[in-house]
Parts: C-alpha cells; sequence; structure tokens
C-alpha cells in the first residue's frame, strides 16, 4: 500500500530521532538551533494533529461499474 | 462405555446416527490396542447440526493454516484510515465511532455496509469483505456487530465469510457480540476483540497517552538546546581563557628577550667608556683620532665627552 502523506509514527519518530540528535553532545551550534526549530515545527504538528482532529466518518459505495465510492454518512 | 454413564443415555440410537461423544481415549500398548471409553454421546441433530458443521468449517480453516498464530498481523500503531464493516444502522457503529472520536480523532473512518443477521446476510457480508480488499490506504478493518442471539451471530461462523476476511490485505480485527460469543471471524481475524468498543480501541491509540509522550518530547527538546547552548558558551569561556594565557606567556618571553638584549646593548655601550672620563677626538669627516701623527698641530677636531661634544684645536705639536 502506497504511503505519501507522512503517518503519525514517521512524524514521532522523526521529533524522537531530532531531539536525540541535540542531545549528543558534538554538535555545533548551528546545527543545534536548526535541529531545534525542525523539532518545535513537527511538535507544534503533531500537538494540532491530537488536539483539533475529528473523525470524519464516510460511508464506501460500490456504484454499478464496480468502481467504489464515498459519500458522507450522517451518524 | 461404563454401565454408569450408559444408564443415563436413555434408549440407543439407531445404527447410521451421527453423534457427537465426549471420550477418554486410552493406548494399550503391548495389546496394540486404542481405545475409546465413552462418557456421553449426543446425536447431532438434537445437539445441532450448526455445531457439527462449525467444527468442520474451523477444522478446514485449520488445515489450510488459516488459525494460525504466526498469521496474525501486527496491527498499525497510528492508523488514519479506518474501515468498518457492519450494519450502518447498528449500535456496534455508534459504540465504534464514539471511542474512535474520544481517543483519536485524526481517523478517516470507511463504513462498509453490510446485513449482519438473517436472510441474505452471508453474502452481503462476503460482498462487503470483498470490497474492503479494494479500498485504498485503508490501514486496519474492523468487521462485527453488537450482541445477540446465537442465530443472529450466525453468519460470523461462514466459513465463507471467514475465508474472505482471512484474505484481507491488511490487518484485521473481529467483534462479535459479547465477550463470551467466540465466532470464525474472530478465530481469523489478526486480532479478536471482544467487543465492538473495544476493537474500536485496540485500532486507535489514546491520544492522551500520546501527548504525554509528545510533551516529554518538547521538554527534552527545551533542555537540549539550553545544554547546548550552555557547552557552548562554556566553550567559548575556556577558549577565551587560553588564549589569553598563550598571549600572556608569549608577552612574557619577549619581554625577557628583549630586556637580556638591551643589557648586553647597554654594557657594550661607548657611552659607558665615555662615563669613566675618557674621550673621543673626531675630524671633519667623523674619523676618530687616534694617534700623536694624526693630530697635526692647528687641527681643528671634535671631541666627544660623556655628556656631549666641544669643538676643539691642537695647539702644539708632540712634546
Amino acid at each position: 500500500m502506497k504511503k505519501e502523506r507522512p503517518t503519525f509514527r514517521d512524524e514521532l519518530e522523526h521529533l524522537e530521532a531530532t531531539v536525540r540528535a541535540l542531545e549528543e553532545r558534538d554538535i555545533d551550534l548551528d546545527e543545534a538551533l536548526k535541529l531545534f526549530e525542525e523539532g518545535v515545527a513537527r511538535l507544534k504538528s503533531a500537538r494540532s494533529l491530537l488536539q483539533d482532529a475529528e473523525v470524519e466518518v464516510k460511508r464506501v459505495i460500490e456504484q454499478a461499474d464496480g468502481t467504489i465510492k464515498t459519500a458522507k454518512l450522517d451518524t | 462405555m461404563w454401565r454408569t454413564d450408559n444408564q443415563r443415555l436413555g434408549p440407543p440410537p439407531d445404527d447410521g446416527t451421527e453423534v457427537f461423544v465426549e471420550a477418554r481415549p486410552t493406548v494399550w500398548e503391548e495389546r496394540g490396542e486404542f481405545r475409546l471409553t465413552i462418557k456421553t454421546l449426543i446425536p447431532t441433530a438434537a445437539g445441532g447440526m450448526w455445531q457439527l458443521q462449525l467444527e468442520r468449517a474451523k477444522a478446514a480453516l485449520a488445515r489450510d493454516g488459516l488459525l494460525d498464530p504466526e498469521r496474525k498481523r501486527p496491527l498499525p500503531a497510528y492508523p488514519r484510515r479506518i474501515a468498518v464493516v457492519t450494519s450502518p444502522d447498528g449500535a456496534a457503529l455508534r459504540d465504534i465511532l464514539s471511542v474512535i472520536g474520544r481517543r483519536w480523532p485524526a481517523v478517516v473512518v470507511w463504513v462498509v455496509p453490510t446485513r449482519v443477521q438473517g436472510e441474505g446476510a452471508e453474502d452481503d457480508l462476503c460482498a462487503a469483505l470483498e470490497r474492503l480488499h479494494r479500498l485504498p490506504d485503508v490501514d486496519v478493518a474492523i468487521v462485527g456487530r453488537g450482541g445477540g442471539s446465537r442465530e443472529d451471530l450466525w453468519v460470523f461462523n461462514s466459513e465463507r465469510v471467514a475465508r474472505t476476511l482471512a484474505a484481507a490485505p491488511i490487518p484485521t480485527i473481529s467483534a462479535v457480540g459479547h465477550e463470551t460469543d467466540v465466532t470464525l471471524t474472530d478465530l481469523v481475524a489478526d486480532l479478536r476483540a471482544p467487543t465492538p468498543s473495544a476493537a474500536a480501541e485496540a485500532a486507535v491509540p489514546d491520544r492522551g497517552a500520546v501527548l504525554d509522550t509528545v510533551d516529554g518530547l518538547a521538554r527534552r527538546l527545551g533542555r537540549s538546546l539550553t545544554s547546548q547552548l550552555d557547552m557552548g558558551s562554556q566553550r567559548l569561556a575556556r577558549t577565551e581563557d587560553r588564549l589569553a594565557g598563550v598571549i600572556g606567556h608569549l608577552l612574557e618571553r619577549r619581554k625577557a628577550r628583549v630586556d637580556a638584549i638591551a643589557a648586553r646593548l647597554d654594557a657594550l655601550s661607548p657611552l659607558k667608556v665615555l662615563a669613566r672620563g675618557y674621550a673621543v677626538a673626531r675630524d671633519g669627516r667623523g674619523r676618530v683620532l687616534k694617534t700623536v701623527a694624526a693630530l697635526r698641530p692647528g687641527l681643528d677636531f671634535r671631541l666627544t665627552v660623556a655628556d656631549g661634544e666641544v669643538d676643539a684645536r691642537v695647539t702644539k705639536g708632540e712634546s
């Protein structure tokens, strides 16, 4: 199955890797600041994903020609 | 069969009757005998052809390896698209959506509607599960329904339904009825959940716990930057100290050398000699006049003494 957008797991793993890299002793300050900024951006997107998301519910419909489409489902 | 067990049995069954038996197997090695000591005996017509069918289907699935624990796939940690194969009007769907909304709302739920009981439910459910195979980018699927009578849940014991579910290309969770109901779909799914709500809980992570993880990472991020900056400034301070030390040392050495040279120069200086009362006579072209012959009578010359020069003239020759 193809995945274009990064998954939340990828995001979380990237964030962890960023933090670990920043915790390493042997990096220069420019690199440290870059990592920090990157980490802050990832944190922000992770938090907003968790806090602002709303479940989207769709109904799967098979059409006469066998193709599949989805429609809004009122629950 | 022992007499005590036989007495409880009633009239003996007719020849050719299919029965379930509960029996204790014994092997007599020396006689090469295998014995079943039967305790109870139930004609299948009474106990339920259903049960027999179920056992046969289960055996067939097991033969094909569909019940192997190694087949079970892990569920995705953070699904984004979840398919739910169930009745669109059932309590199961409501429960599932409410749990997902509470725990992990960052998902799209695709409901694949199907009848889950009664006439035509088996075909319907199989068709819905086949549809599931064709849905793009679904991370995990929940198949199930709420509680009901054994008849209500029976479609989930269909071998055809179980095989279609087992063929799903994505991890599946089966949740049929209440905790005590175990169906064939439960056995072939990657996970058996006791109820639809439990299936939803298994399908998505808990956002409170994940937020804690994220907060922890945020704290580590802040701390690590602070410590990087601290380390940077400490290093700078150390470098500054060392630089000052090195330069100070260099200056000291240079100064000592200059002092030494100055002392040697001082010792050699002719001025020192002049200070002791000697004088130097030079002619107009600056040549030092060292002999009587050079100091002809009447010659003008300059005399250098300790604190300066004076003009002088030779008045008389050698006396």
